[in-house]
C-alpha cells in the first residue's frame, strides 16, 4: 500500500506544478488551461481525499534515502491520519468554493493551492525532521504567494512578505533542531527521526525543543509571532479558509502534538508550550472581541483556538494529545466553515467591515445559516463541536496545574464573546435605505471591491458539510470514536466542568447578542496589541538601519580601496619627483661639492717653499695640541 | 580523456582568433563546444561513479606529464569527488552563457574565443593536482576576465572596475604563490605535487612557518572567493561586467577560491587547519551575515546578487572551519559535503540570477529597481522565472540551496554551537531581501514610464536560464545525484583534516 502514500504526496504536487507552468507556457495553451483549472482542481482534491482516506485504512510508511545517509520518510500513523483526511477535505470543499469566487488568475491560484495541499500532506505525515523541514517550507513559500495572489496590490505583497519572513524567522528553530540531532555522535545516534527527538541527550535535547516550540509558535500564529496573520488576511478568503484554518496554521499546533514526548523530555519545554498557548488563547480571544472586520476577528480567533491545542501538546499527562487532536480537527471545520462564509458575503457585498455586513446573514441565508452553526460552535454551545473538544482539553489542563484552567477556561468565555459580537450583527435587521440607494457610500458595501450581490449555489455548498462537521466533530472526544481511530483517548470531562462552560458559554453569547456594542474593546487589543508596529521598530528598522550603515561603509572600503590606487599612482609620482629632484639632485650635488673639494685642494699646492714651510708648522701645531689635550 | 576536455576549448579559442571565422559561426562554435564538454563531463561521471580508472590515490582519469622536473613539477591533473561536479559545474554554465550570447554583438569572436580560453582555465584549475599547475591556471583566469570586464562591460567605470579586479585578485594570487613556495620548501623530497603533499604532509609540529604557509594561501583564496573584508573587488566587477561575463565570474570563478581550500588548504596544512578553524569559522559567519545585510540595503539588482554570492560563500567558510574544529566524524563530514553542494547550487543559481539581470539591463537600462515595479503584468514569464531563482537563491526546500545550507548549518551546530546558531538568522535575512528585491521589480504598482517598456523572456534567454534552474530542482528533489559523488570524497577530506 506503499503507492497510495506516494500518490497521496505526488498528485497534487504534480498536478499543482503542471498547472503552474502551464500558467506561464504559450498563450494559447495557457488559456486553455486557465478555463478547464478550476475544475481539475477539484478533480484532483477529490482524488486526494480518496487516497488519503485510503491511506487513513491502511496506514502505509515509505521511505527514500535523501541526504546524509538520512531518509525521507512518511508515514501515516493514529494521528496524521485523522489530519490527513481532515486536510483533504477541507481542500476539496475550499477547492470548490473558490470555483466560483476565483475570477482570474485561477491556473495559477489552483496550482498553488494544490503544490500547498501537498506540502501540508507531507509535513503531516513526515517522520524525519528533514521531510518535515522541507514541506514545512515549501507550505510557507506557497502561503507568500497566495497571500499575494493579487499581486499588483502593493499591500497584500507586503503582507504576503511579512508572512513569510515572520514564519521563516521560526523556521530556523527546525535547522537547529536538525542539527542538534545530528550532532550527537555514537551509535546511539537517533538520526533525524522525529519519534527518536526525545531521547537526545542533555545539552541537543533541549536545543531540539526550542527549536520545535520557535517553528510550531511561529506557524500557529502563537504570541508574539500573531500578527502575522492579521496581514495575512489581505490574502483571498479561500486561501484563509484553507491555510489559517485546517492547514498551515494548525500544522503549527499538529507540530506540538507530534513532538509531545519531546517536550514532555525536556521538561521545561512542555510548561512552557502549555502556558504559552493558554496566554495566546486569552490575549488574542481579547483581539478579536476588539476587531471590528470580520476576517481580522475570524483570524484572532485562529490563533486563540489553537492556542489551545498548543497548551494541550504541553500537558504530559494522559488524554492531552487526543484532546488536542480533537480541538484541531473541530476547529479546521468550523473556521474553513466561517472564512468561506466571510468570503462569500465579501464576493457579494464587496466588504468584511462587520457593521456593513448587519443583515448579510438574511440576506443570504444560505450563507447565515451555516455561519450561524460555525459562530456558535466556535462559542462554545453545546452540543456543537468546540464545546466537547476544548473541555476536553481543560480537563486534562486541570489534572496539571489549576492555573492553566483558569486561564483556558477564561479564553473560552471570551470565544463566547467575539462569536456572539459577530452573530449579532449579521442577523440585525439593516436600517432601510431609500430605493436604487444601494451605493457604498450608503450602505457600506463596495469598500474591499465591487460586490455582485450574488452568492453562487458553488459557493453554497460547501458550507453545508463544513456546518455540519462543526457541529458533529464533537464525537472525537468519546472514548467509542477514538477506540475506532486507534488513537489515544482524549481526557474526558466531567458533568460539572461541560455544565458549567455550556452555561458560561450561553450566558455570554446571549448577552454579546444583545448587547453586541456594549462589548469591551480597547483599542491595544484592535491593533493586535501593536504588536507589527513593535517588530517593525525593534527588529525591522534596526536591522534595515545596520543595513544602510553597513552598506554605507562598504561603499566608503570601496572608495578607500579605488583611492590605494590613486595614492599608488600619487606615491609613483612622488617617488619620481624624488627621484628627479632628489637622487639626481644629490648626485650631482655630490659630484659638485666633490668637484669643488678638489678644487679647494688644489689652493694648497702652490709651489712655493715658504707656504709649505708654514702648512707644516700649523699642521705640527696642532698635532702637538691634540696629544696635549688626550694626555 | 582530461586534456581533451581541458584543452578542447582553448584550441578552438585558438582557431577562431586565427582563423577569420565569420561572427555566427564563431558563436555557434563557442556553444558547440561547450555542448561538447558538457557531453564529455556527463561521460566522465558516468564512468567515475561506476568506478573506471580509479588510481590508488583516488584520483580517476589521471594524467601526468613532466612539466618543469627542475623544481618537481608535472601538469598533473585528475577527477575525485571534489573536483567532477565542478568540472560539469562549468561546462554547465558556459553553455548557459554560449546560449545567452548568441545574439551577441559586439566583436563576437573575441568575445567567444575569450570565454573558451576562460573555460579551459576553469576546466584546468578543477581538475589540477599539481600547484604550479594551479597556480597557472588561477592567474590566466584573471587575466581572462579582465578583458571580458574591461572589453565588454558597460558603465563608464568598466575600465576602472576592471583594474581594481585584476589587481586585487592578482596581489591573492602571489599570496597564493608565497604560499606554494613554502609548501615546496618545507617538503621532502621538494615538490609541488598536491598529491604527493597530501599523503605526506609537510610542516607538521610546531613552529610559525605552518601557520604562516596557511595564512599565505588563505589570503590568496579568500580574496578570490571572497569572504568579508576582502570581498571590495566583487561589486564594482560585476555591476560594469557583461551578463555573461558576471554568470561565469561568480558561478564559477568565485568557485576557484573555495576549491582551493578543499584541495590544498584543508588537505595539506591539516595541523594549521585544525588550530585556525574558528578563524575560518569566524570569516564564515561574518560574510553571511554582512553579505545579506549589505544586499538587504543595495536599490542596484546586480549589485544585490553580488552581495548574496558574498553571503553564500560565507556558508561554505563556515561549514569547512567546522570540519576543523572537534566532534562528531558524521555531523562534520554532513557540513563538509554541503560546503561542496552550495558551490555547485550557487553556481547554478546565481549565474541564472545574474543572465537575468542582464535581460533587465536590455530592456530598461537600468538595474536600479526602484525605477521598475510591476513587471509581472508585461513580463509574466520574466517575473516568473525571475521568482523561481529567487526563492531557490534563498535556500527553499525543493531547490539545491536547502540541500546546501540545510547540511552545512546542521552539520555545523554541534561543532560550532554559536557559530551555526547566527549564521542561521542569514536564511532569515536572504528571504527578506529577496522577497523585497521581487516586490520592487514585479510586483505592485509600475513606478516609472520605463516599467511599462519592459518586454517578456526571449526563447534564446529562456533556454540559457530554465537549464540552470532546473538542475538546481533536480539537486533539490534528488540529491543523490550530487551526493553519490561527493560525500565519499568529504569523508576523504574529514579523514585527511583529522590526520
Amino acid at each position: 500500500m506503499t503507492g497510495v502514500l506516494w500518490a497521496l504526496v505526488l498528485v497534487p504536487a504534480a498536478a499543482g506544478g503542471a498547472l503552474l507552468a502551464a500558467a506561464f507556457g504559450p498563450a494559447r495553451f495557457a488559456a486553455r488551461v486557465e478555463r478547464a483549472a478550476a475544475t481539475s482542481g477539484v478533480a484532483v482534491a477529490a482524488g486526494v481525499l480518496a487516497l488519503a482516506v485510503a491511506a487513513a485504512v491502511n496506514g502505509p510508511r515509505v521511505a527514500v534515502p535523501f541526504l546524509a545517509g538520512e531518509p525521507l520518510a512518511l508515514a501515516v500513523d493514529g494521528l496524521s491520519a485523522v489530519v490527513v483526511v481532515t486536510v483533504a477535505a477541507v481542500a476539496l470543499l475550499v477547492l470548490t468554493f473558490s470555483a466560483s469566487s476565483v475570477r482570474s488568475g485561477r491556473a495559477r491560484f489552483t496550482g498553488l493551492m494544490l503544490v500547498f495541499v501537498a506540502a501540508v500532506l507531507v509535513t503531516a505525515t513526515a517522520t524525519t525532521l528533514l521531510g518535515l523541514l522541507m514541506a514545512w517550507e515549501a507550505m510557507g513559500a506557497t502561503s507568500y504567494a497566495l497571500i499575494a495572489f493579487g499581486w499588483r496590490e502593493a499591500r497584500a505583497v507586503a503582507s504576503g512578505t511579512t508572512a513569510f519572513v515572520v514564519t521563516r524567522a521560526g523556521d530556523v528553530g527546525l535547522y537547529l533542531a536538525a542539527g542538534a540531532a545530528l550532532a550527537v555522535a555514537g551509535a546511539a545516534a537517533p538520526g533525524l527521526s522525529l519519534a527518536g527527538l526525545a531521547a537526545l541527550p542533555a545539552p541537543w535535547l533541549h536545543i531540539a525543543a526550542a527549536g520545535i516550540l520557535a517553528a510550531a509558535f511561529g506557524k500557529a500564529a502563537q504570541l508574539p509571532f500573531s500578527f502575522w496573520l492579521s496581514r495575512a488576511m489581505d490574502g483571498p478568503s479561500p486561501v484563509s479558509a484553507l491555510l489559517h484554518s485546517a492547514a498551515m496554521v494548525a500544522m503549527g499546533g499538529y507540530l506540538l502534538l507530534r513532538a509531545h514526548p519531546l517536550l514532555v523530555a525536556a521538561g521545561w519545554a512542555a510548561p512552557a508550550a502549555a502556558w504559552g498557548g493558554a496566554v495566546t488563547a486569552l490575549v488574542l480571544g481579547a483581539v478579536a472581541l476588539a476587531q471590528t472586520d470580520l476576517k481580522q476577528l475570524l483570524a484572532a480567533s485562529t490563533s486563540a483556538q489553537l492556542g489551545f491545542v498548543v497548551l494541550a501538546a504541553g500537558i504530559a499527562g494522559p488524554g492531552a494529545v487526543g484532546a488536542g487532536l480533537a480541538q484541531l480537527v473541530g476547529h479546521a471545520a468550523t473556521k474553513a466553515l466561517l472564512f468561506l462564509a466571510a468570503g462569500a458575503w465579501l464576493t457579494a457585498l464587496g466588504t468584511k467591515a462587520i457593521p456593513a455586513l448587519r443583515g448579510a446573514g438574511r440576506t443570504y441565508p444560505w450563507v447565515g445559516v451555516p455561519f450561524t452553526v460555525g459562530a456558535l460552535a466556535l462559542a462554545g454551545i453545546p452540543p456543537l463541536a468546540l464545546w466537547a473538544t476544548k473541555d476536553s482539553v481543560l480537563a486534562a489542563a486541570r489534572e496539571q496545574s489549576l492555573g492553566l484552567y483558569v486561564v483556558g477556561s477564561a479564553a473560552a468565555v471570551l470565544a463566547a464573546g467575539y462569536s456572539g459580537k459577530a452573530l449579532a450583527l449579521i442577523w440585525r435587521r439593516r436600517p432601510a435605505h431609500p430605493a436604487g440607494a444601494d451605493t457604498g457610500a450608503v450602505t457600506g458595501y463596495d469598500t474591499e471591491e465591487q460586490g455582485t450581490r450574488v452568492v453562487p449555489w458553488l459557493s453554497r455548498i460547501p458550507l453545508i458539510p463544513l456546518a455540519i462537521g462543526a457541529g458533529v466533530l464533537g464525537v472525537l472526544v468519546l472514548p467509542a470514536a477514538s477506540r475506532a481511530l486507534g488513537l489515544d483517548p482524549p481526557a474526558v470531562p466531567d458533568v460539572g466542568e461541560l455544565a458549567v462552560s455550556a452555561v458560561l458559554a450561553l450566558a455570554v453569547t446571549a448577552a454579546a447578542l444583545c448587547w453586541p456594542s456594549r462589548l469591551p474593546a480597547p483599542g491595544c487589543a484592535a491593533s493586535w496589541l501593536h504588536l507589527e508596529r513593535a517588530a517593525d521598530a525593534g527588529i525591522v528598522r534596526p536591522t534595515l538601519c545596520l543595513a544602510r550603515v553597513l552598506a554605507r561603509a562598504d561603499d566608503a572600503l570601496e572608495v578607500g580601496v579605488f583611492g590605494m590606487g590613486r595614492a599608488a599612482r600619487r606615491a609613483a609620482a612622488a617617488a619620481a619627483a624624488v627621484d628627479r629632484v632628489g637622487v639626481t639632485g644629490a648626485v650631482r650635488a655630490v659630484a659638485a661639492g666633490v668637484r669643488r673639494a678638489g678644487d679647494a685642494a688644489r689652493l694648497s699646492q702652490t709651489g712655493q717653499l715658504h707656504h709649505y714651510y708654514a702648512q707644516a708648522v700649523v699642521g705640527l701645531a696642532v698635532a702637538v695640541l691634540i696629544v696635549w689635550l688626550a694626555v | 580523456m582530461m586534456p581533451v576536455l581541458i584543452f578542447l576549448p582553448a584550441a578552438v579559442a585558438a582557431v577562431l582568433l586565427l582563423a577569420r571565422v565569420p561572427d555566427r559561426a564563431a558563436l555557434l562554435a563557442w556553444l558547440g563546444t561547450s555542448l561538447a564538454t558538457v557531453g564529455i563531463s556527463v561521460g566522465l561521471w558516468a564512468a567515475y561513479l561506476a568506478g573506471a580508472r580509479k588510481g590508488a590515490d583516488g584520483f580517476a582519469f589521471e594524467v601526468k606529464v613532466p612539466w618543469i622536473p627542475g623544481v618537481g613539477s608535472s601538469f598533473h591533473v585528475g577527477v575525485d569527488g571534489l573536483s567532477l561536479p565542478l568540472l560539469a559545474l562549468t561546462a554547465v554554465v558556459f553553455t548557459a552563457c554560449a546560449v545567452y550570447s548568441l545574439r551577441q554583438g559586439q566583436r563576437p569572436r573575441s568575445y567567444a574565443a575569450l570565454f573558451l580560453a576562460l573555460q579551459t582555465t576553469s576546466l584546468g584549475l578543477f581538475a589540477a593536482l599539481d600547484l604550479i599547475v594551479f597556480f597557472v591556471f588561477f592567474d590566466l583566469s584573471i587575466v581572462g576576465m579582465y578583458f571580458i570586464i574591461a572589453g565588454w562591460g558597460h558603465g563608464p567605470g568598466r575600465r576602472r572596475s576592471a583594474l581594481l579586479f585584476f589587481l586585487y585578485t592578482f596581489v591573492g594570487s602571489l599570496a597564493l604563490l608565497l604560499g606554494f613556495i613554502g609548501l615546496y620548501v618545507a617538503s621532502d623530497p621538494h615538490t609541488f605535487d598536491i598529491v604527493a603533499l597530501a599523503a605526506h604532509p609537510p610542516l607538521t609540529g610546531p613552529g610559525p612557518a605552518g601557520p604562516l604557509v596557511l595564512a599565505a594561501i588563505a589570503l590568496g583564496l579568500a580574496i578570490k572567493t571572497p569572504t568579508v573584508p576582502f570581498h571590495t573587488w566583487l561589486p564594482p566587477a560585476h555591476t560594469d561586467a557583461p551578463a555573461a561575463g558576471s554568470a561565469v565570474l561568480a558561478g564559477i570563478l568565485l568557485k576557484m577560491g573555495t576549491f582551493g581550500f578543499v584541495r590544498i588548504a584543508m588537505p595539506l596544512l591539516p595541523e594549521q587547519w585544525r588550530a585556525y578553524a574558528w578563524v575560518f569559522i569566524g570569516v564564515g559567519v561574518a560574510s553571511v551575515l554582512y553579505g545579506a545585510l549589505v544586499a538587504l540595503a543595495q536599490h542596484n539588482f546586480k549589485r544585490l546578487v553580488a552581495f548574496t554570492s558574498v553571503n553564500h560563500m560565507g556558508y561554505i567558510l563556515l561549514a569547512l572551519g567546522a570540519a576543523g574544529l572537534l566532534g562528531d566524524d558524521k555531523a562534520r563530514e554532513v557540513a563538509v559535503s554541503g560546503a561542496m553542494v552550495q558551490m555547485v547550487s550557487h553556481g547554478l543559481i546565481t549565474a541564472a540570477l545574474f543572465l537575468l539581470a542582464g535581460v533587465l539591463l536590455d530592456r530598461g537600462g537600468s538595474y536600479d529597481m526602484n525605477r521598475y515595479g510591476g513587471l509581472a503584468a508585461v513580463a509574466p514569464r520574466f517575473a516568473a522565472v525571475t521568482a523561481v531563482a529567487a526563492f531557490a537563491s534563498l535556500g527553499l526546500p525543493g531547490f539545491s540551496g536547502f540541500i546546501a545550507e540545510f547540511q552545512i548549518l546542521a552539520g555545523s551546530l554541534g561543532p560550532a554551537t554559536p557559530a551555526a546558531a547566527v549564521a542561521a538568522l542569514g536564511i532569515v535575512l536572504t528571504a527578506a531581501l529577496m522577497l523585497w528585491a521581487l516586490h520592487r521589480l514585479f510586483l505592485g504598482a509600475p513606478r516609472s514610464q520605463l516599467a511599462t517598456t519592459v518586454t517578456d523572456l526571449r526563447p534564446r534567454e529562456l533556454w540559457a536560464i530554465v537549464p540552470l534552474l532546473a538542475g538546481s530542482v533536480l539537486i533539490g528533489l534528488y540529491p543523490q545525484s550530487l551526493l553519490d559523488v561527493i560525500t565519499p570524497a568529504a569523508h576523504t577530506l574529514i579523514t585527511m583534516v583529522g590526520r
